[in-house]
């Protein structure tokens, strides 16, 4: 009586990843209540700069206020249901997404979708770019969350693009071409390529003068709030893309779900204010690193090593030596023994296939 | 190969209709009273703008529920990280509690079977998704809200089915118009999944009777099939009979424990009744625990931003300020309904018999050139771009019968509600006195034509034969 999507697994949350995050919920650890519960260290939550954001809001209280310089916004932002949304917002995104970027780059308003969420950007792009049954190629490993988003209402495939430790999982040509073979259409992800620092898709394309080409239409960025800013309760997203059949069938599309207008006004207040933005920026890329160095260096104290990494909310850590073979089942012995023994919810790299085990341990969510 | 899919790429979206045409050309010349004040007045949005004040006053008299404090203590880091698709425990509890208050507290709701959802487009969508395969069918009465075409049908693959509803009986569901639009949906090789009605009616600004509800269930019974009740103006019923809620029905016909207790679902929103659309907050309730699950796992695709659900569990749970509005509301509400209704009337056009609703079903028929869709189109186009109003025909619901039109009452001042009346009041006495005119100067052939006919046959002294 139900749909096949209601009744099977597809949602593909029966695996580890969320079997973790529920066993951490049913004792979870606090310094105080229950210091010998499990830490969640499975969560890729970003912490570490709420302080700031709170004091720009104890300053700016017009913002939650639904108020502008004194008056108020409240009917106008109550009624604002305008899928092309706010455009005092939108005009703050480009304007951030610049700057994170080294303002290398520049972004269009116009060419900017916003969603409740990267999760929804995801699964609309793959509504609007595929057909069911068609595929996407991804690197693996990936975030788990993608089996769900990608795949399960929209009935496309993931088909994954093997990299491995050998080149500290880079993606390759010969990888990529043995993956094409089996699918049909072809994603450019945003990636570091085999440099310092983040270089973004659009970067990369400036510079080999693609501009007008036939695959900057085919190039479409996913952008969110959620990790930068710390804020995934708040479900801000979006999707960039030049080709404007992507934009307006994903306008439409995100009338199911638009982000609330009083988020919206929130943060195209904040993001609007270039001294508040390029502050928080510094100070987080600062706090993220030296949490990292604390990992890094604490792991390599318990003769545990991690891939050399320069972004993100987690290491991703080799605890090859610890398992009891070379084997997917040692590596879910090891993670059970971690999460139960050691009280510690890290997912494992089995979820994320296909190669060695590795485990994702994250900076710590809680500050000490 | 193709680049995009056809989603993207075709109109299934359903927005060429005149519904989203008419808005646009709204947008194009929009009515201000005082930078211009001969734009055209939109009457094709549902919006309820009548009691804001009671909102804002709300906000003022509570300024940490929008601050991110509780008791005075900051609460942002435990909401800007809260992303849990259950909920906000609080929200949903208030939630849920104003639902029952709005039914009179004659059904009462449980917390854990609700599913939040980035507004009442979000929580149809994913009920599409959970009760019905791409090519399977929904039967919906006619006529029905125009956005039902892309929320229901674009990216699920879903299709409806009319159950046509006439104005002989008030465009109340009969049961032999739903089997005939179930046996429509077979001859179409369609296999119907369920029936999914407004209740409160959108466009017609009715509420169910108890013999509708009945006669459905009697029906979704039957046919083993599914049964939606998007109730998302459920707030807005100002006078009699009052709101029926299907929980109600199924509660006194003891449906507890048998098997179409599981097969109603619910869909809410606080976009009507609190006139909050921008906020985003729809809902789905299901007594199916399957439902419910993947309903909360496919809403990871519309959360509800922990912002606004921490600001209106503040305010849902203030139950005073909640007894207050509910009645307030509706009162303002029927006040501007008999505004609309009586300044119609005074231009002689009627409107459906109505008790709730942010709008009036307004019948044109007599205004038509002829009784086609091509004539509501015409009408419709001169009462946009000359009377400059918009507002939404018939055709564009669905309806089977040319020559109503939905008509929106809330979403204005009086004063421009006013002004709108007698807009329409010019149009129709300038159509009167043009059919007048046009009365008269074939009459005056007539007369003409006797005149020269009996000089003709004057000298005949024969009394012509009468035409």
């Amino acid at each position: 009586m139900l749909s096949t999507k209601a009744s099977r697994d597809s949602h593909g949350q029966d695996s580890s990843y969320f079997v973790g995050w529920q066993e951490y919920e049913k004792n979870p650890y606090h310094d105080v209540r229950n210091p010998t519960g499990i830490i969640q260290m499975g969560l890729a939550e970003n912490q570490l700069s709420f302080d700031l954001i709170e004091s720009w809001i104890a300053r700016n209280p017009d913002a939650v206020g639904l108020k502008k310089n004194g008056a108020s916004m409240f009917k106008e932002l109550a009624l604002f249901q305008d899928y092309h949304g706010l455009p005092a917002f939108k005009n703050a995104l480009v304007k951030f997404m610049a700057e994170i970027r080294g303002n290398k780059v520049k972004f269009d308003p116009n060419k900017l979708v916003l969603t409740a969420g990267s999760t929804s950007a995801n699964e609309t792009l793959m509504f609007c770019l595929a057909e069911r049954g068609d595929a996407f190629l991804l690197p693996t490993p990936y975030y788990p969350g993608f089996d769900r988003d990608l795949k399960w209402r929209t009935g496309v495939e993931i088909v994954p693009i093997h990299c491995s430790s050998s080149n500290d999982f880079q993606i390759t040509m010969p990888e990529l071409e043995k993956s094409y073979q089996e699918a049909q259409r072809l994603w450019l992800e945003s990636t570091a390529f085999d440099c310092p620092k983040f270089i973004s898709i659009t970067e990369a394309l400036m510079d080999r003068h693609l501009e007008n080409t036939d695959i900057w239409s085919r190039i479409h960025i996913v952008y969110s709030l959620s990790k930068d800013l710390g804020l995934p309760g708040f479900r801000v997203g979006m999707i960039y893309s030049n080709n404007e059949t992507v934009v307006s069938a994903a306008t439409k599309m995100s009338s199911f779900g638009l982000i609330s207008s009083q988020t919206q006004y929130l943060l195209s207040r904040m993001l609007s204010q270039s001294k508040f933005t390029s502050n928080y920026m510094e100070k987080n890329r600062k706090r993220l690193r030296k949490r990292k160095e604390m990992l890094v260096s604490g792991l390599q104290s318990a003769g545990i090593k991690c891939l050399k990494s320069n972004a993100g909310l987690f290491c991703w850590v080799d605890m090859r030596h610890l398992l009891s073979s070379q084997t997917f089942e040692a590596e879910e012995e090891l993670w059970k023994n971690i999460l139960y023994g050691v009280r510690l919810n890290i997912p494992p790299g089995l979820i994320l296939p296909l190669l060695g085990a590795w485990l994702v341990q994250n900076l710590l969510c809680k500050p000490l | 190969m193709r680049l995009l899919s056809r989603k993207a790429t075709c109109n299934t979206h359903g927005q060429d209709s005149s519904y989203f045409l008419g808005w646009q050309e709204y947008e194009k010349n929009p009515y201000d009273e005082v930078k211009n004040p001969t734009g055209i007045i939109q009457m094709g949005l549902a919006e309820n703008q009548l009691s804001f004040d009671l909102l804002e006053s709300w906000l003022a008299s509570n300024p940490d529920a929008a601050g991110f404090k509780k008791g005075g203590q900051s609460i942002f880091r435990e909401l800007a990280l809260f992303q849990d698709y259950h909920g906000l425990p609080d929200f949903k509890k208030a939630l849920v509690e104003f639902m029952a208050e709005i039914r009179g507290n004659k059904v009462s709701f449980d917390q854990n079977k609700i599913v939040l959802t980035a507004g009442a487009t979000s929580a149809n969508e994913t009920l599409m998704f959970c009760l019905a395969e791409p090519g399977e069918a929904f039967l919906l009465p006619t006529p029905y809200y125009p956005g039902f075409d892309r929320d229901l049908k674009w990216r699920t693959g879903v299709e409806i089915v009319p159950i046509q509803c006439t104005s002989s009986n008030d465009f109340q569901i009969t049961s032999s118009a739903l089997e005939e639009a179930f046996h429509e949906a077979q001859k179409r090789k369609l296999r119907v999944k369920g029936v999914l009605i407004t209740n409160p009616s959108n466009p017609l600004g009715t509420t169910m009777t108890r013999n509708e509800l009945n006669l459905l269930l009697s029906f979704v019974t039957e046919k083993g099939i599914h049964l939606i009740s998007d109730e998302i103006y459920s707030g807005t019923v100002f006078s009699s009979p009052g709101f029926v809620s299907i929980l109600e029905v199924l509660k006194d016909r003891k449906c507890e424990n048998s098997q179409v207790w599981d097969r109603v679902h619910i869909v809410y929103s606080l976009s009507k009744d609190l006139g909050l659309p921008g906020f985003r907050v729809g809902a789905i309730y299901s007594n199916d625990d399957t439902v419910v699950s993947a309903a909360t796992k496919m809403s990871s695709f519309g959360l509800v931003s922990s912002q606004t659900q921490y600001l209106l569990s503040a305010l849902l749970s203030d139950k005073k300020f909640t007894r207050n509005y509910i009645s307030e509301n509706k009162k303002r509400l029927k006040q501007r309904q008999t505004l609309l209704v009586k300044g119609l009337e005074k231009a002689g056009i009627s409107c459906l018999e109505s008790n709730a609703g942010l709008f009036c079903w307004v019948n044109m028929k007599h205004l038509l050139s002829s009784n086609t869709f091509t004539a509501e189109m015409e009408l419709w186009k001169k009462i946009v771009h000359e009377v400059k109003l918009n507002i939404s025909p018939g055709s564009s619901c669905h309806c089977t019968e040319p020559g109503w039109f939905r008509v929106c009452f809330a979403n204005m001042s009086e004063e421009t509600l006013n002004l709108a009346i007698q807009r329409l009041k010019s149009f129709v006495e300038s159509m009167n006195n043009q059919s007048h005119h046009q009365m008269l100067k074939s009459s005056r052939r007539k007369s003409l034509a006797k005149w020269v006919f009996r000089l003709s046959f004057d000298h005949d002294h024969r009394e012509p034969e009468e035409r």
